[in-house]
């Protein structure tokens, strides 16, 4: 272990730099966030992940955020486990039937202020499921969402592109 | 004779069913069926319905080695197999639920992935609408004084798939652990009925995203089988150097994943990062981290990226080096160790009788790879060993898993090696010639075996598809070998087995 440990410390970091912000999720976001919130957040955000109908592609490549290349706690952003410790809501997924009242309960446990990314195609219309019996639609559908990312899935680079857009104005 | 050629004697064949024969049966056959996988003749693989039948799929080790048999239900009723074979009770609530095909003598009759939110009841059969209030569900009770529950999900405290955990615990020790799943459930089954095939064939390789290509050939062969065409050798050769790409992209992620779990995120940071080389070659090799729908009915849909050639070579050097000392510290943390050895043993019998695919059944004794049997091109042609441990505890699942690591390498390069020039696809033409065909297929995916079951219209358009995780087999499983281990142990447990969320909710 010590090696490992030791070979980690004398290695360059493998950590890359960030992708420059995504200007059409900025102009999205402009609308929706205050000044005031923006004072009280600073440029650190909670998030807390949602999977309200995905097929898991999303939430591999959120996962992948907190390896080594991307490093998302680097921007004050990190993954809580609780809606109640969250400032965002990163929601994946058409969003089930079976699902939808967990999302809205757990839209309503987070404490204001409060902003909601749908990540995926799923997440924005329902994607390839849009129109099943199954399936209510888009994350919009259900809570109002402030950002979408898209992709099937979104790559981490897209994923990080649209929330340091989300930080760079909430700052 | 074995038992399965018996049975296929006792109904008429179905013409159009490729590869493997599905007979129509009658009740008495159907009952013969269940009792003999009951009492381990044959492996339960699937059971399903399109809406007038129930089909049953069965594995053995002799020739035929898969046959489905197939149960016609005008009475909208079927006998029960799980009342003799538990392993097919979420499968026939399932088929209650979608089709309203009733499974007489079934030991449990509440819904299972219907909660009453869809607004229709039977939403593949009589399609009748209901309100969207929500059902109750019973879980089964545990009583005693010092018995306490305790509730956990849909909504998770980790960055995962959604569904409810109910843990009955004494103390620390876990009692009782019941699942309740359907969360995620999207229809597909429904949305497969008519879609055109480029339609279904995404859809196939989105039933569980970590599986996409699994899922993909799978259902790419089934069709392939149900047209009877083959796909070029070279994109025979190309789907296995992605499957096995997936393969080594989800063993890391949960290896480390294991480890973390047990709070021990060196090498959860470690194998993240090998994760990310994997994925970073698949996205150069093929234009997509996870390789999604990159297989296609007829081929695949992308060649290897030349400008990526020495991405692949060099991904399998950094791997040898830098996973072995991985391992060594796995295998030297004594406290690490604590945690997985003699944790969430999975026994022997229960992993024969649920025939738990994947590392879940090979780490608990069970010697079945798909791969291997009934196998499939190149794999017949390749050599590799079936890793394989008998302890069944969370570290007998990760030891299966570090060793196929080794494995999936040794494919990568003799893929490599011997990657045929020429084209990647075969036009599958539009018609299936003027009759409905079906296919069956069985499709070894990092997690154990998917199958995929195809009908195809005489327009080429899909009539109906069943797409089978391996995790309807092993999430009962969990139940098992959490019972006697701690709450704080569950995680681990639960990672050990990854089972799929989306993959068994469809």
């Amino acid at each position: 272990m010590r090696k490992l440990l030791l070979e980690s410390l004398l290695q360059a970091p493998l950590t890359e730099a960030p992708p420059s912000r995504d200007d059409a999720a900025l102009a999205e976001l402009a609308a929706s966030l205050e000044r005031a919130s923006r004072r009280r957040l600073g440029r650190s955000l909670s998030i807390r992940e949602v999977d309200a109908g995905s097929c898991n592609g999303c939430e591999l490549e959120i996962h992948a955020l907190n390896n080594a290349f991307y490093d998302l706690e680097r921007f004050g952003l990190k993954f809580v486990a609780s809606p109640r410790h969250a400032d965002v809501l990163l929601v994946t997924g058409p969003v089930t039937k079976n699902m939808r009242e967990a999302l809205e309960r757990t839209w309503a446990a987070t404490p204001d202020p409060k902003w909601v990314v749908a990540v995926g195609d799923c997440a924005l219309d329902g994607g390839l499921f849009a129109g099943s019996y199954g399936v209510v639609g888009g994350v919009s559908a259900v809570v109002p969402v402030d950002l979408h990312i898209r992709g099937c899935p979104p790559s981490p680079t897209a994923l990080l592109k649209g929330l340091l857009a989300l930080v760079e104005s909430a700052r | 004779m074995t038992f399965l050629s018996a049975l296929a004697n006792r109904g008429e064949r179905v013409a159009a069913h490729r590869p493997w024969p599905r007979i129509a049966v009658n009740a008495s056959t159907w009952r013969q069926a269940v009792l003999g996988i009951a009492a381990g003749e044959a492996t339960l693989l699937g059971l399903w319905s399109d809406g007038e039948a129930v089909h049953l799929a069965l594995h053995a080790e002799e020739a035929p080695e898969v046959l489905v048999i197939s149960l016609p239900c005008p009475e909208r009723r079927f006998p029960s197999v799980a009342a003799t074979h538990p392993p097919a009770l979420r499968l026939e609530r399932t088929i209650r639920d979608l089709y309203g095909l009733e499974p007489e003598g079934s030991p449990d009759t509440r819904r299972w992935l219907d909660h009453g939110r869809w607004g229709v009841r039977q939403p593949l059969g009589a399609h009748e609408a209901a309100p969207p209030t929500g059902d109750p569900y019973a879980f089964h009770a545990a009583t005693g004084p010092p018995l306490h529950q305790i509730p956990v999900g849909p909504v998770h405290a980790g960055i995962i798939e959604p569904g409810h955990f109910r843990f009955t615990c004494n103390g620390e020790a876990v009692v009782r652990l019941e699942e309740r799943l359907g969360y995620v459930h999207k229809g597909v089954d429904g949305l497969m009925r008519d879609a055109p095939l480029e339609k279904a064939a995404k859809l196939a390789g989105r039933v569980s995203g970590d599986s996409t290509v699994a899922y993909a050939m799978a259902f790419a062969r089934a069709v392939e089988s149900a047209l009877g065409l083959e796909p070029p050798p070279r994109a025979i050769f190309l789907r296995a150097l992605m499957a096995e790409l997936e393969r080594l992209a989800n063993h890391f992620g949960d290896i480390g994943a294991i480890c973390n779990d047990a709070s021990f995120s060196l090498i959860h940071a470690h194998c993240g990062i090998l994760r990310e080389h994997v994925l970073r070659v698949a996205d150069a090799s093929f234009g997509h981290r996870l390789m999604m729908d990159c297989v296609v009915p007829g081929g695949t849909a992308v060649d290897l990226a030349q400008a990526s050639a020495p991405g692949l070579p060099t991904l399998v050097r950094t791997i040898r080096r830098r996973f072995p000392e991985l391992i060594e510290l796995y295998d030297r943390t004594a406290s690490l160790q604590n945690r997985t050895i003699t944790t969430g043993i999975l026994t022997r019998e229960l992993a024969r009788q649920y025939g738990a695919g994947g590392f879940v059944g090979r780490a608990s004794g069970r010697a079945f790879d798909a791969r291997k049997q009934p196998g499939y091109a190149p794999y017949d042609d390749l050599r590799f060993d079936m890793p394989i441990r008998q302890e069944g505890d969370v570290d007998a699942r990760v030891w299966v898993r570090v060793n196929e690591v080794a494995q999936s390498l040794a494919l990568i390069e003799q893929i490599l090696d011997r990657l045929p020039a020429g084209a990647i696809r075969t036009d599958i033409g539009r018609a299936t010639g003027g009759d409905s065909v079906e296919g069956l297929a069985l499709v070894e995916g990092f997690r154990g075996d998917v199958l995929a079951w195809v009908r195809l219209a005489p327009d080429g358009r899909i009539a109906r598809c069943h797409l089978r995780d391996p995790s309807w087999f092993q999430w009962p499983l969990l139940e098992a070998a959490i019972e006697g281990n701690i709450v704080a142990d569950f995680p681990l447990c639960n990672k050990s087995f990854n089972c799929s969320y989306s993959g068994h909710d469809l």
